[in-house]
């Protein structure tokens, strides 16, 4: 009984039950979702207080940059699944294609970072400063704790492209590839919800 | 084994994303008040739970992950966007 249930539940999953990527890579990713979870509800429950206010300043804020850099993101962790799923076929030009997506995911990388950055100088321009609002304070904690997550996710892009041109990830040995592309992910995953919360909820 | 779903998935879900999210800005383009604003908003927020579900499931892969790991951070994204739509609509009363 057991082992037909076992059997079942194997066809019904392709992998074998595994996390993709380091473990101790994971313990950190999920003390980060926490450190955004509770900035994201306190910018949730702080906009509740006075939805007036944020609302205003919202209103100053660049949707489009924002579904641009959305998109950027999406797209960027999107080839970093190809990159490991490309090398994990393996084959004789693996590595070169894995490299390819991941240069291209570092081009998304790098344009979510000019989009975002020319957002902040439009800001600052404008004379906004953390001390300007509730929302400014918000606004600037949060979007600036998320962009340093990008810039540190392009070095850890860079690195696995390094990596993988050398061809240091192969068949069977893809686990630091994995745990980049995890951290990577994450960073996406954030924005997905900071994008609605911070740019669209009004 | 594993070649099947592994190439394939990432094109599927970058596509489903780029929709969601192309939906998720015309959403919050209306300028919506009252009870049809509000679950405008509601949706865009179950779309980021959609969304988010996607990468942490297939381009994280925690759909082959254990349960436990899994469960984190989905468990994550639900308490964070059903927090968020609390507050919002605690706002909005």
């Amino acid at each position: 009984m057991s082992r037909s249930h076992s059997s079942s539940s194997a066809a019904a999953l392709p992998l074998p039950a595994a996390l993709q990527g380091d473990i101790a890579v994971w313990i950190f990713l999920l003390a980060e979702l926490l450190a955004f979870g509770v900035f994201f509800l306190a910018y949730a429950f702080a906009r509740a207080r006075n939805p007036a206010l944020f609302d205003a300043a919202q209103a100053g804020l660049d949707r489009q940059s924002g579904l641009i850099n959305t998109l950027l993101l999406v797209s960027s962790s999107a080839l970093v699944a190809h990159a490991v799923a490309v090398v994990r076929r393996g084959g004789s030009d693996a590595a070169r294609r894995a490299a390819g997506a991941l240069l291209g995911a570092i081009a998304c990388a790098l344009g979510f970072i000019v989009v975002k950055g020319s957002e902040y100088a439009a800001h600052f321009a404008a004379g906004m400063e953390l001390s300007s609002s509730t929302f400014s304070m918000f606004y600037l904690c949060l979007t600036g704790f998320h962009f340093f997550h990008v810039v540190l996710g392009l070095a850890v892009l860079a690195v696995l492209w390094r990596q993988t041109v050398a061809g240091v990830y192969r068949l069977g040995d893809v686990n630091g590839l994995e745990s980049g592309a995890a951290y990577w992910h994450m960073v996406d995953l954030v924005w997905l919800v900071l994008f609605p919360l911070v740019y669209l909820m009004h | 084994m594993q070649t099947r779903d592994s190439i394939h998935s990432p094109l599927t879900v970058w596509l489903t994303l780029v929709v969601a999210t192309g939906i998720t800005f015309f959403a919050g383009e209306f300028e919506g008040s009252g009870p049809a604003g509000r679950w405008l908003v509601v949706g865009v927020l179950a779309l980021a739970l959609f969304k988010g579900s996607l990468v942490a499931l297939h381009f994280m892969e925690l759909r082959h992950a254990p349960a436990v790991w899994r469960w984190s951070v989905l468990g994550w994204l639900w308490v964070v966007v059903l927090g968020i739509a609390g507050a919002y609509l605690k706002g909005a009363a």
